[in-house]
C-alpha cells in the first residue's frame, strides 16, 4: 500500500468566523422513558473534521442518526447552511448532501465496486443500465480520493480487504455532491496499515472542503485527523472545541466523568469555540 | 434524488481514464474478471486464478455435460446416445427443466425458494391447452391462450410473493403450501384424475402450440437464422468492446471477443448440422432445428437482459447479497420480491406449455409429477451454477443445468436396465446435485477470502 500523499499541513479551509455548515441547537431525543440526548449543541464546519467521542451509551449513535435522518429530534433545531431543516429520512439527508457511512458499511458482497457505489441510484440509458458512464464516474471518484489499491473497480466487494471496503463505502458517500459525511467507527475493524489509509482518506475529504464527522472510540485516530473534538457524556455535550485545546487525558476524563480535572469544559476563546 | 453528475474532481477530467489504465497495469492477474486483462495471456491467467478461488462460472456444468455425453455414448448399447435423433430428443426432454430452472433463478438469487414452480407450470400448461380447445373450450387464438396462461400464473406467483414479501413468511413454507394447493387444483381444472386434454393437430390454431416443440425449421432457414444471429451477436460484442476502449475503460482483448464469436458460430453450426440430419425414415423425412431451440434462446436472452442490464435485475442481486444494503439504498424490497415471484411463475407457465407440446400435445395427470418437476428444476438451476444462498447465478446456468439433467435422465433410459432404470434416474441427478451444492458452498468460502491490501 503506497501512502505518500500528504494533506497540506494545518489545513483549515474554513477561515476564522466562517459559518458552520450544520448547526445543532438544543437537540433533545428520548426513547420512551430513556432520555438519550439533552439539549445538544454542535457545529460542523466545511473543510474540517470533527471527532465525536463518548463512552458506550453516551448518545453518539443517536446523535449521528438524528443528523442522518433516521431519528427525529423531540426538541431543538437543525440548521443547514443557516436554514432550519427537518431531516425526516435518509433521502432528505441525501438531498441536503449529508451521507452516512455506517459501521457495517452496507455493501453487497456479490456486487462489484461500481455496482455498490451506484446502488439505488443507477444511471440508465434507453431504459437499460448505463454501465460505462457509471464505471467512469466511479473510477473518477476513486482516483480523486486516491483509492488506487483496488485491482479493478469491477471486482466484487467480497474480494476486497477491510480497508478497501471502507474506502469504497466512503467513496460511495462522497460521490453525490455531498457536503457532510458522517463516519461511524471507520477504523474499528481495521489493521494498522488499513487504518492509516482510511485516515488519509478522511484527510483528503477535508481537503476537498467537505465537513466530516468521525465517531470513534480510538483517541489516536481522533487526534490524528480531527480539527475539532466534541465529547458526549450521558447524552450531554460536555466539551466541544478545537482539537488543540484537548489532549488524550482530558478527553478521557470528559468521556468518563463529564469534566476534566474536576472542572467542566470552558471554551478558551469565543463562545462558538473558534480560536 | 436523481443520479446527477457527482463531485467535481480536484484533478483533471482525464484523471479517471489514466487512473484505470494504471490500475490495470498494477493488476497483473487476480480475482477480477476478464475486465482487467489486456491480452489473451493475461485473460487466461486471470481466469485460472478465478477458477481456483471458486468463481468457476459455467465451467463445471459444461464439463459435466461433456463427461455425461462421453460416458453414455460409450456405455449405451450400439453407442446411441449421441445420435442426432437422440440429441434433438434430449433437448426437447430437457426443455421443461431448462425453462423451470430459469424461472427458479431469480427466486434463488433473492435467497428464496419456490417449491410450487412445477405445479404452477402444469397449471399454466393445462390452462393454455384448455383455452385453445374447440367445442367445450373457448377456442381462443394460440397467442391469447398462452398470454392468459402466463398472466394467470403470474398472478398466482404475485400472490405467493406477497405472502413472502409483506408478511415475511418463509418462502419455503408459502410455496410448499402452494405446491400442494396447486397440485390439487391442477386435477380439478384438468377435469378429474383420469382426464386429459389434447391438441388437435388438424386445427392450425392448436397445431401451432403442438409445433412449438415438435415442429422444425427447415435446414435452409435454420442456416439463415444462424448467420443472422451470429452477425448480430458478433457486431454487438465488437461494438461494445470498441466503445469501452474508446471511452478509456478497460475492455476485454479483441482476440477474446473473436474467440467468443467463433465459439457461438461453431456451436450454432454444430446444432444446425446435427438437426439437419434426417431423424425420420427414408419415407418420411424429419429434419431441421426444432422451434423450441430458438424459443429457449430468446427466453435466455430476455432473462439475461432483465437480470444483467436493468435496475430491477440489479436490485435482485443486491437483495440476494445484502438485503440491508439494498434497503438503505432505497430499494423497495417487497416490490422486487413480488415481481420476481410473478415473473418466475409466468416463465414456469411457458415451461408447462412447452412440456405439453413435448408430450405430443397431450396433458393428463400422468404427464408429469409436479413434485419431481420442481425438484429437478431447482437441482438444474443449482447444478448449472446458481447459488442456493442468493446473489449469484445467471439465466444461462439454468439452461445448462437443465440440459445436464435431461441428458442423464435420457441416458439412463437408453441403458435398458429394467427395474434399475427408475432408481438411477433419481440417484444420478441426486449425486450431481450434491456435487453442485458442494461446489457452491466451497466457492462461497473461497470468495470470502481476502486478497490483502
Amino acid at each position: 500500500m503506497t501512502e505518500v500523499n500528504e494533506a497540506p499541513k494545518g489545513a483549515s479551509p474554513a477561515g476564522d468566523g466562517a459559518e458552520p455548515l450544520v448547526k445543532l441547537r438544543g437537540i433533545d431525543k428520548h426513547f420512551g422513558p430513556v432520555q438519550a440526548l439533552y439539549g445538544v449543541n454542535l457545529d460542523l464546519y466545511s473543510g474540517q473534521v470533527t471527532g465525536l467521542c463518548g463512552d458506550n451509551g453516551a448518545g453518539k449513535s443517536v446523535l449521528t442518526r438524528t443528523i442522518a435522518g433516521v431519528h427525529h429530534p423531540d426538541a431543538g433545531q437543525i440548521f443547514f447552511e443557516d436554514r432550519p431543516v427537518h431531516i425526516r429520512s435518509a433521502r432528505d439527508a441525501s438531498a441536503l448532501g449529508i451521507e452516512t457511512v455506517y459501521q457495517d458499511l452496507a455493501l453487497a458482497d456479490n456486487l462489484d465496486i461500481v455496482q455498490n457505489m451506484f446502488l439505488g441510484r443507477e444511471r440508465l440509458r434507453r431504459g437499460l443500465l448505463d454501465e460505462d458512464s457509471m464505471e467512469k464516474q466511479a473510477a473518477e471518484t476513486l482516483s480523486t480520493l486516491r483509492v488506487t489499491t483496488v485491482r479493478s473497480i469491477r471486482q466484487p466487494v467480497a474480494s476486497l480487504s477491510g480497508g478497501q471496503r471502507q474506502s469504497v463505502a466512503v467513496a460511495k458517500a462522497v460521490m453525490w455532491n455531498s457536503k457532510l459525511v458522517l463516519l461511524d467507527e471507520p477504523t474499528a475493524a481495521l489493521g494498522v496499515v488499513q487504518t492509516r489509509s482510511v485516515l488519509d482518506l478522511i484527510k483528503r475529504l477535508r481537503d476537498r472542503g467537505l465537513a466530516v464527522m468521525v465517531i470513534s472510540h480510538n483517541l489516536n485516530d481522533v487526534f490524528e485527523v480531527a480539527d475539532r473534538v466534541a465529547v458526549l457524556y450521558l447524552g450531554r455535550m460536555v466539551a466541544d472545541g478545537p482539537a488543540a485545546e484537548f489532549d488524550r487525558q482530558s478527553v478521557v476524563e470528559y468521556m468518563t466523568t463529564g469534566t476534566a480535572g474536576g472542572r467542566p469544559y470552558e471554551p478558551s476563546a469565543s463562545v462558538s469555540g473558534e480560536v | 434524488m436523481s443520479a446527477d453528475s457527482g463531485e467535481k474532481p480536484s484533478g483533471t477530467a482525464g484523471a479517471g481514464t489514466t487512473d484505470l489504465t494504471l490500475d490495470a497495469k498494477v493488476a497483473a492477474a487476480d480475482i477480477p474478471p476478464a475486465l482487467v486483462a489486456q491480452s489473451l495471456g493475461q485473460y487466461l491467467r486471470a481466469w485460472l486464478v478465478r477458477l481456483r478461488t471458486g468463481n468457476s462460472g459455467v465451467l463445471p456444468v459444461v464439463l459435466a455435460i461433456v463427461i455425461v455425453a462421453v460416458v453414455f455414448e460409450v456405455i449405451t448399447p450400439e453407442h446411441a446416445f449421441l445420435r442426432p435423433s437422440n440429441l434433438v430428443y434430449i433437448f426437447g426432454l430437457s426443455t421443461v427443466y431448462m425453462v423451470l430452472a430459469m424461472a427458479e433463478t431469480p427466486i434463488l438469487l433473492l435467497a428464496e425458494v419456490d417449491l410450487s414452480t412445477g405445479a404452477v407450470a402444469l397449471i399454466g400448461g393445462v390452462i393454455g391447452f384448455k383455452l385453445v380447445q374447440q367445442g367445450p373450450g373457448p377456442n381462443w387464438p394460440w397467442w391469447l391462450a398462452i398470454l392468459a396462461a402466463l398472466v394467470i400464473c403470474g398472478v398466482i406467483g404475485a400472490l405467493q410473493g406477497a405472502l413472502v414479501a409483506l408478511l415475511r413468511i418463509p418462502s419455503f413454507v408459502v410455496t410448499l403450501a402452494g405446491f400442494l394447493l396447486f397440485s390439487g387444483i391442477l386435477i380439478v381444472i384438468l377435469g378429474g384424475a383420469d382426464s386429459s386434454v389434447n391438441l388437435n393437430t388438424a386445427v392450425p390454431n392448436q397445431n401451432f402450440i403442438y409445433e412449438m416443440v415438435q415442429g422444425n425449421i427447415t435446414p435452409i432457414v435454420s442456416w439463415i437464422i444462424l448467420v443472422v444471429v451470429v452477425v448480430a451477436v458478433g457486431s454487438t460484442m465488437v461494438l461494445r468492446t470498441t466503445t469501452r476502449r474508446r471511452e478509456g475503460l478497460v475492455a476485454p482483448p479483441l482476440g477474446l471477443t473473436a474467440i467468443k464469436i467463433a465459439l457461438v458460430a461453431i456451436i450454432g453450426a454444430g446444432v444446425v448440422i446435427i438437426c439437419s440430419v434426417n431423424r425420420g425414415s427414408s419415407l418420411r423425412v424429419v429434419d431441421g432445428v426444432p422451434w423450441v431451440i430458438p424459443i429457449v434462446l430468446v427466453l435466455v436472452g430476455l432473462w439475461t437482459l432483465v437480470l444483467q442490464r436493468t435496475r430491477y435485475g440489479r436490485y435482485i442481486y443486491a437483495i440476494g447479497g445484502n438485503p440491508e444494503a439494498a434497503r438503505r439504498a432505497g430499494v423497495s424490497l417487497p416490490a422486487i420480491r413480488i415481481w420476481s415471484f410473478a415473473l418466475s411463475s409466468a416463465t414456469a407457465a411457458l415451461g408447462g406449455i412447452l412440456l405439453g407440446s413435448f408430450f405430443y400435445g397431450e396433458y393428463s395427470t400422468n404427464t408429469a409429477d409436479p413434485g419431481q418437476l420442481v425438484l429437478y428444476s431447482i437441482a438444474a438451476a443449482v447444478i448449472g451454477g446458481v447459488s442456493l444462498f442468493g446473489g449469484r447465478g445467471k439465466a444461462i446456468h439454468g439452461v445448462l443445468g437443465g440440459l445436464l439433467i435431461g441428458g442423464i435422465a435420457y441416458g439412463v433410459s437408453l441403458l435398458n436396465l429394467g427395474s434399475l432404470s427408475t432408481p438411477l434416474e433419481y440417484i444420478l441427478p441426486g449425486g450431481v446435485l450434491l456435487a453442485a451444492v458442494a461446489i457452491d458452498v466451497l466457492s462461497r468460502r473461497g470468495a470470502g477470502s481476502v486478497t490483502g491490501v
